[in-house]
């Protein structure tokens, strides 16, 4: 499964990389007459440590631009370029790898798995990795300390405040040290005042440790910890 | 196994409720191949004491040979002397209602399944007292007979024939033909008893056993010996089902044990569905964070196996403690090679259903980890 082209000892650091960029990418879903344009030729480039938002009404196109920003799913055509490695290029396989090494996906409300205590959300993508070691445990603790959750570093999600959920996910997102982090609705189980406190955390998170990062939100109100915001409307991203 | 565990202690209520199910279930398959053993014992563990590879009956007896079949002296000296026969001995088998009429258990009925032989051929070496003589009308007793307080140095009265048996010597087993302990004695006493005859026998009669015991060389040809004296050779082995009751109780129970398994496999499997259903989301995350399908596979089938396992280790372990309280009250033997492919056949079979289950983690789209507002 280690390529050289996924294998993150060949591949480019986050912080020297190229981050994240996306060149003329469309992605059109189902066809005939049925057929819908989610993305529509986008070009996006985020450099390390850059902070971008992306916001526009449900159904504009927002979560298909994680989606291939992400190597969830291909686009129909254009390119992705992750790290200064062209995902868009890489059989399944490899992509699934490169998801694993160069990225972190914060998902809407967090999405935790149940049986683990926030600790064992953090080892989790180490474990898939095979790479569960002691350095591992080390990072875990400081990126629980780093987010703030410390005290509840025991605690499985149902003990969680939904503020507590999204901190517990973004220190998950970022264990793997990934070149690109993907931040999906952080905020929409959050009251005002923890929606301000969970992107500021995204932000000097993204600032710190030098991650390119993409936030989709609906939300305008939380656009202002980002250093870049664009609009998405049917598709096109301006 | 890293989400295994968690999930198992987690979810630990639903996963006892399974574990329980398979747990009863393999008691269940403990006591039934405990009894299918006991009724084996009990059918024709005398069958299988015959140090003989094959029995030759009467061609024309093609089932319930033991009660049909009869041989003539000649056939069994056909037989000792053609090739491939290493030895030939004439055996006899019937049915006789005796009483106890001296001894300590005077007027005790008694049922024999009567085995007469030549002394010194076919009969185990006695744990207690003496072997067969010839013309003595001893007989040695197994430990069903002895149960029932029959003791060496009794006599027992034969029905209609009136033959007076003495007890000379005890096989110390459970050796049974038919559900009835066996007593072996010498041809002449045999006879007596099979053809309900006191005093001397027609002259006929006194050249006649039931079948040809034999020990066959491995792959002896046999086919000119069995047409000129009119026998057919059977395995011992396919004798069994010539056994009163023995092939439907046989029958009986693999029908039982089959559908045990059958539902033990559905139980199982239709557990995982429900579970790896429940679980479509988390497994979605999962192949988001990149983890191969191979990986969340693999985490299923351990924790499938791991509670299969444990299961079905915890109930053989009930299952033996409960049959080991029933050997003796009911025909009842433990084997291990039986219990161990009982409890290995639920594991396999449970696995079996569970892989049906979990195979649908292979067709989770990862991309349902994202909003639902895509």
């Amino acid at each position: 499964m280690t390529t050289p082209a996924t294998d993150r000892r060949t591949a480019p650091d986050a912080a020297g990389s190229d981050g994240l960029r996306l060149d003329d990418v469309t992605l059109t879903l189902g066809d005939g007459d049925t057929a819908v344009t989610a993305l529509d030729h986008v070009g996006l480039h985020v450099a390390p440590g850059e902070f971008v938002a992306v916001v526009g009404p449900s159904g504009s196109g927002k979560s298909s631009l994680l989606a291939v920003a992400g190597g969830l799913q291909r686009p129909t055509s254009g390119t992705v370029h992750i790290a200064g490695a062209e995902l868009t290029a890489l059989p399944d396989r490899e992509r699934t790898a490169a998801r694993r090494r160069h990225i972190g996906f914060v998902f809407q409300q967090s999405n935790l798995l149940a049986s683990l205590t926030v600790r064992e959300q953090l080892l989790l993508p180490l474990h898939i990795d095979g790479r569960l070691d002691a350095a591992a445990r080390a990072r875990a603790d400081e990126l629980v300390e780093a987010v703030g959750l410390t005290h509840r570093a025991g605690s499985r999600p149902h003990q969680l405040s939904g503020g507590e959920r999204q901190r517990a996910g973004l220190a998950r997102a970022l264990m793997t040290s990934p070149a690109v982090l993907l931040v999906d609705e952080p905020t929409s189980a959050l009251d005002r005042v923890r929606s301000a406190e969970a992107v500021r955390l995204i932000a000097e998170q993204t600032h710190e440790r030098g991650t390119a990062t993409v936030m989709v939100t609906h939300d305008t109100a939380i656009m202002d910890a980002a250093d870049r915001v664009h609009e998405m409307v049917d598709g096109r991203l301006s | 196994m890293f989400l295994a565990l968690r999930d198992l202690r987690f979810a630990r209520g639903r996963f006892t409720l399974m574990g329980a199910v398979v747990a009863l279930i393999a008691v269940l398959g403990v006591l039934l191949s405990g009894l299918a053993s006991g009724l084996a014992d009990a059918g024709i563990s005398g069958l299988r004491a015959l140090p003989v590879t094959h029995l030759a009956f009467d061609e024309k007896a093609t089932s319930e040979q033991f009660s049909r079949s009869t041989v003539e002296e000649k056939d069994w000296r056909a037989w000792s002397e053609a090739p491939g026969v290493e030895r030939a001995e004439p055996f006899g088998n019937t049915l006789a209602n005796a009483q106890v009429t001296q001894g300590s258990r005077k007027g005790e009925q008694v049922n024999l399944a009567v085995f007469g032989m030549a002394p010194g051929s076919l009969a185990p070496a006695p744990s207690e007292g003496e072997g067969l003589k010839e013309g003595g009308s001893g007989i040695v007793i197994t430990r069903e007979i002895a149960d029932l307080g029959v003791r060496i140095g009794d006599v027992l009265t034969a029905d209609k024939s009136e033959v007076p048996l003495k007890v000379v010597g005890l096989v110390d087993e459970t050796v049974s033909y038919g559900h009835i302990g066996v007593a072996y004695t010498d041809l002449d006493t045999w006879r007596h008893l099979h053809y309900g005859l006191p005093g001397d026998l027609p002259e006929a009669a006194g050249r006649q056993a039931t079948a040809v015991a034999l020990t066959l060389e491995p792959g002896a040809d046999i086919a000119a010996v069995e047409k000129a004296t009119g026998t057919r050779a059977d395995t011992r082995e396919a004798t069994f089902d010539a056994s009163p009751g023995y092939a439907a109780e046989s029958s009986t129970m693999a029908l039982i044990k089959g559908f045990l398994y059958a539902i033990s496999a559905l139980v199982v499997g239709a557990f995982f569905t429900v579970w790896t259903v429940q679980r479509k989301a988390e497994i979605a995350l999962l192949k988001a964070l990149g983890a191969p399908t191979g990986y969340i596979l693999r985490d299923a089938l351990a924790q499938v196996v791991a509670v299969l396992v444990g299961a079905t280790v915890l109930g053989t372990a009930v299952g033996l403690a409960l049959g080991s309280a029933m050997i003796g009250k009911a025909p009842f033997s433990l084997s291990a090679p039986a219990i161990a492919t009982s409890s290995g056949l639920l594991i396999v079979l449970g696995t079996v259903g569970a892989v049906v289950a979990v195979r649908r983690i292979t067709a989770v789209d990862p991309l349902t980890a994202l909003g639902a507002t895509r």
